[in-house]
């Protein structure tokens, strides 16, 4: 590392603008959040009186406690189901090497660069048919099926760089393949389904488009399907939509702040396999 | 959404070595074959009925006119012609491709720039906390940096707070809500997003190249120019198809941000693929028209996706 002074002294510097530019939204909705409701605030100034009660404000006006609990219910729903069966598929995919697997896989691949609004309108009319629109399902179902291509892409990677041998000396034990799974598998892949449910549970939290689409019920919907309704229901009151957004982004920010470590890494690994 | 496109699935290809075939193996091994297609079924079902049936029938709603609840006309392929000819759905296809010079290009651009000059965020409670923060944009939901930065740049927003304070005040203006400023405008908000994930990638590919490559280049007597190209540069060709890749489906595919900081408008500079399938389908009603701009749409993201998968994978020199 034969980097001269400067060029470290430069680098420094770029990084914490960085950091600073990446800051300066949520200090700016902070300060606006603060000020008194029904002013008009500008930019960045801190507010001589920081009125904290606008917080207890938007709790009540977006309704949070049933946004938390609806939210809940729809990861709920989606990140145990998804995280199992794509560890399924993967050991299937990747360990078992089932017949026609890279046929399957390739089938897979296909979804992982499919934009979500290329199959939203006959999703829209496959759960008016099934009867689900309006409701947690209609959101649950469809993101299950949209995750298994990142999914079961993301544990077969795994599945694929464990030996074989693991295997074969639990098949010459005569232990069955569901007890090979469960109890040499999984929990050697312990790491992988760790970030893989974090990375779900993110994209769960933060899914806006199937919500707006099929879910009109702001309280049945993801925190951001909820955050969308909430700007348009208190849009013109900029003091008051900063305090909701800011209450709406609270979990997600705790959520990342306890596992941030899990999670970089998760990505970093699962974007470059060095 | 992010997804991780740049690695390539490394399947060893040897043949699994079998134990000594005595009958009751072969039966056991036979039988695994079979059970295996059990634990892929599950994930397969769910695919196929909320992905590929859906995939399915967009395809075969492009080809008709249907309003969504009367009887389907068969169009062939007019819809097709219609997004190929219409001037306002050329603008919006128009748009996505602006959009990725601010998603993908400034990001990338703005990360290699970084990652050259720092080499590795130092280890230790600073770069967890570098890190940390790089990252918030890509964890908060998109509608929320939306909100974020409508507050930002609007007109007594703190962008032009900082223009008037600079004695530039002549150039505020409601960034947002201006025909000439309003794609940028939504363009920054998604370099922002980007920007952090992608320093981070690149700053870590950065940690991985041997410092003796340098070594040789310095001794070789290049200069940081040089440096850049013959050694930085080719080393993290995987790590940039990687982002490329990443920004450029987010760019394609926007919605949550235009949606909730302009709609769309002024007019329809802002417009973009993701927002006017959601508005032919639910608003006006133009089900096989929505569907057909849907098919193009998921042709471009693959028209621009697959040939950066090409070259990042190549052999490294």
């Amino acid at each position: 590392m034969n980097l001269s002074r400067r060029e470290q002294v430069i680098g420094r510097a770029f990084l914490i603008a960085l950091i600073v530019v990446t800051l300066l939204p949520f200090v700016s909705m902070l300060s606006a959040a603060l000020q008194p409701r029904g002013t008009v605030p500008s930019g960045l100034e801190w507010p001589s009186d920081p009125q904290w009660g606008n917080f207890a404000d938007a709790f009540t006006a977006a309704n949070m406690g049933a946004l938390l609990r609806s939210s809940l219910l729809i990861v709920a729903g989606v990140v145990p189901v998804s995280v199992l069966i794509a560890t399924m598929a993967g050991f299937g995919l990747g360990q078992l090497r089932v017949p026609g697997a890279r046929l399957v896989f390739g089938l897979f691949l296909l979804g992982l660069t499919l934009p979500f609004e290329a199959v939203v309108t006959p999703l829209y009319y496959q759960m008016q048919d099934l009867g689900l629109l309006n409701t947690r399902w209609a959101i649950i179902l469809p993101l299950i099926g949209l995750y298994m291509p990142f999914a079961v892409f993301w544990m077969r990677a795994h599945f694929t760089n464990v030996p074989v041998e693991l295997s074969e000396a639990a098949r010459v034990d005569g232990s069955s393949t569901w007890q090979l799974f469960w109890r040499v598998q999984v929990p050697l892949a312990r790491p992988a389904i760790a970030s893989l449910t974090i990375l779900m549970f993110l994209w769960t939290w933060n899914q806006f488009l199937l919500a707006i689409v099929l879910v009109d019920d702001a309280s049945k919907r993801t925190m951001a399907g909820a955050l969308g309704a909430f700007q348009g229901q208190w849009g013109t009151d900029l003091v008051l939509l900063c305090a909701g957004s800011l209450l709406i982004l609270t979990p997600t920010l705790i959520v990342f702040l306890i596992f941030q470590r899990q999670f970089i890494k998760a990505l970093i690994q699962g974007s470059v396999k060095g | 959404m992010t997804s991780a496109l740049g690695s390539a699935p490394t399947g060893r290809d040897d043949r699994r070595v079998r134990p000594t075939p005595t009958r009751a193996h072969r039966f056991r091994w036979a039988r695994a074959a079979g059970t295996g297609w059990l634990y892929v079924l599950p994930a397969l079902v769910m695919y196929a009925v909320f992905v590929l049936r859906p995939l399915v029938l967009t395809l075969q709603y492009s080809l008709y006119d249907w309003n969504g609840i009367g009887v389907a006309r068969w169009v062939g392929l007019d819809n097709y012609l219609t997004v190929f000819t219409d001037s306002d759905l050329l603008k919006i296809i128009g748009n996505a491709i602006v959009l990725i010079v601010f998603f993908s290009f400034i990001p990338v651009a703005l990360g290699l720039l970084v990652a050259s000059m720092v080499r590795r965020i130092t280890t230790g409670t600073f770069g967890t906390v570098v890190r940390t923060i790089l990252f918030l944009p890509q964890v908060i939901p998109l509608v929320a940096a939306g909100i974020a930065w409508s507050w930002l740049l609007s007109s007594n927003g703190l962008i032009n707070q900082v223009l008037r304070a600079v004695g530039l005040g002549g150039v505020a203006r409601a960034w947002l809500g201006d025909f000439d400023t309003a794609l940028p405008a939504v363009g920054v908000i998604g370099a922002w997003v980007l920007l952090g994930l992608c320093t981070i990638l690149l700053v870590t590919g950065m940690s991985k190249i041997d410092p003796a490559l340098y070594e040789a280049a310095r001794l070789d007597g290049a200069g940081p120019v040089r440096e850049f190209l013959a050694v930085t540069l080719p080393s993290l060709r995987q790590e940039i198809g990687v982002c490329l890749t990443v920004t450029i489906i987010a760019a394609l595919a926007s919605f949550d941000i235009v949606y909730i900081s302009t709609s769309g408008g002024p007019g329809l500079q802002t417009t973009v693929p993701g927002l006017e399938i959601y508005r032919l389908a639910f608003s006006q009603r133009q089900v096989g028209l929505a569907s057909a701009l849907a098919v193009v749409l998921m042709l471009l993201v693959l028209a621009c996706v697959l040939p950066i998968q090409r070259l990042s994978r190549g052999e490294k020199p």
